[in-house]
């Protein structure tokens, strides 16, 4: 198993939710997060003033999956986020010990 | 049948008094909601607060002795409710012959209580001036010390040399030489400006405003829907603040006079706007709020000066202009390092400025001569006067609160509460 984790542009969240149940992804964790990347942030002007925007808003979406289906969702998240522009985010892929669903106690792929 | 008309005619030009000074005292709402919503979260309840107090401290101090020093009479506003008769009957007759005096289309007759509820709102938004720029930083006490000062004195003086028809400490009239302030561009607005000028110089920036190299940074404001109410708030005193400076409404040419100073009033306030707005894309690349809300604000005071004379696109050139100008003032203001939250000194002051030197280029009985006097007659005294009560005031209890306070929001300092208690701080 894999745990998916993806930092994306906040309005690409639901493309990506479209993109991933039409493979069969059952479920996913979404989180707001604030962070940088290359970028290190932007800067705006209030009254001629600037003032830089260090965090940018970001969300992170975290999925378990079977092994067999990695490079199905990753193909998913990367089309289905992409702009083409700079601050699109990054897809991290880890491998997954074990789950559990807590309601009936099934483990491995059979949980996720 | 005469005296009836004169009865009429005096019940309309008070109750139009009447009126426009309620306009005007709800202009201390736009103050308010302006400078809530251009100052941070954690410093609302105190701005609040000033607000609030410092409308209070105009009216009893205006009441005590301000009325009295700017138009005469007595202090405490005594024998105002009869106008100086002994009588509700003798009144009437003094009314009436009054009237009589004046004819129907003459001067206006109208009740002196009004007249005292009329210029004490005035008084009031030269104050409420003072309050947003030094925001964010200063004791709150120590402002309002400084309100006793500007309200009961600084502004009444100024106010007795110009629409009291005073001389200037014996040694000249500003009346006399031709210095022309329908509405008070100079008298209420400039004036609320220089005695915020020399506050700010005082108390100094706020803390993280400007950087060691000069570097000037930007502060947002945390609610712009209330800096807009407060702006359209203030639109709509205006009527009342110009409006009912013409003084009369029972004649044909007096109510036609007052249709043309709503006109002109409310399009120099969208001339301002615009000009205010394109210049700021222009400038930054992109539509700022705060300076479209001090562009038209800046429309509104440029034309306080004389709003019953220009033609109505004459008056909308007017107000862009000041629209224009207050962008560009902002900007020197910052490079200056002169801390200005809410714009208020670029808004009042140099706005107020343009508009008194304005009045020539379309009223012929005023002299860019005269107004440049009368502006730097209460330039001076208002912003020399109010540097010494500043000083005073930092000598005997300070005006500056410590940094850490004006980290932690003089909401709490000050106050102890905060506005939005259910929010975390950002």
């Amino acid at each position: 198993m894999k745990l998916i984790t993806a930092i994306i542009k906040p309005f690409k969240l639901d493309d990506v939710r479209e993109a991933l149940s039409e493979i069969g992804v059952q479920g996913i964790t979404v989180t707001e997060v604030k962070g940088f990347g290359r970028q290190k942030g932007h800067t705006e002007l209030y009254r001629g003033a600037e003032y830089v925007v260090d965090f940018l808003p970001k969300v992170k979406i975290e999925l378990a999956i079977a092994e067999a289906m990695t490079d199905q969702v990753v193909e998913a998240i990367s089309t289905s986020a992409n702009t083409g522009k700079i601050g699109d985010g990054k897809i991290f892929i880890v491998n997954l010990e074990q789950a559990v669903r807590i309601r009936t106690g099934e483990t491995g792929e059979d949980a996720v | 049948m005469q005296d009836q008309i004169f009865h009429l005619q005096y019940a309309m030009d008070t109750f139009y008094f009447l009126v426009c000074g309620a306009l005007v005292m709800w202009m201390a709402a736009g103050f308010a909601m302006l400078e809530a919503g251009l100052v941070r979260s954690k410093n609302t309840t105190e701005i609040l607060t000033k607000n609030v107090a410092l409308y209070a401290i105009s009216c009893i101090m205006y009441l005590v002795c301000g009325y009295a020093i700017m138009y005469g009479g007595d202090i405490f506003l005594s024998g105002i409710g009869l106008d100086g008769a002994t009588d509700a009957d003798a009144l009437v007759s003094k009314v009436l012959t009054e009237s009589a005096e004046a004819g129907f289309d003459g001067g206006s007759v109208y009740s002196n209580a009004s007249d005292f509820f009329f210029q004490v709102v005035f008084v009031a938004t030269a104050m409420s001036i003072v309050s947003g720029a030094v925001a964010e930083r200063m004791k709150l006490w120590a402002f309002l010390l400084f309100a006793v000062v500007m309200t009961g004195l600084i502004y009444p003086l100024e106010g007795s040399w110009t629409w009291g028809g005073a001389d200037v400490f014996g040694m000249f009239n500003l009346g006399e030489i031709g210095f022309s302030d329908f509405a008070g561009s100079g008298i209420v607005h400039m004036a609320g400006a220089a005695a915020a000028l020399a506050g700010v110089l005082v108390l100094g920036a706020r803390k993280g405003k400007y950087g060691p190299n000069g570097e000037v940074r930007a502060i947002p404001g945390a609610n712009l829907p209330l800096a807009t109410l407060g702006t359209f708030i203030l639109w709509m005193g205006w009527f009342g603040f110009n409006g009912g400076s013409v003084l009369k409404l029972g004649d044909i040419a007096s109510s036609n006079a007052v249709a043309v100073v709503f006109l002109n009033t409310n399009t120099a306030a969208a001339g301002g706007a615009i000009a205010a707005m394109i210049l700021a894309r222009i400038l930054f690349g992109k539509a700022d709020l705060t300076m479209l809300l001090n562009g038209a604000l800046a429309g509104l005071v440029a034309i306080t000066a004389g709003p019953d004379t220009p033609t109505a696109l004459g008056a909308t050139l007017i107000g862009a202009v000041g629209g224009l100008i207050v962008v560009l003032s902002i900007l020197t203001l910052d490079k200056l390092k002169i801390d200005d939250p809410v714009g208020a000194i670029s808004v009042h002051g140099t706005a107020g400025i343009w508009g008194l030197l304005a009045v020539p280029l379309t009223n012929d009985g005023a002299t860019f001569y005269a107004q440049i006097i009368g502006a730097l007659t209460i330039f001076v005294w208002v912003f020399f006067a109010s540097l010494v009560t500043w000083l005073v005031i930092k000598a005997v209890i300070g005006v500056r609160v410590t940094e850490e306070e004006e980290y932690e929001g003089v909401d709490m300092s000050e106050c102890g509460m905060e506005a939005y208690p259910e929010f975390s701080k950002s």
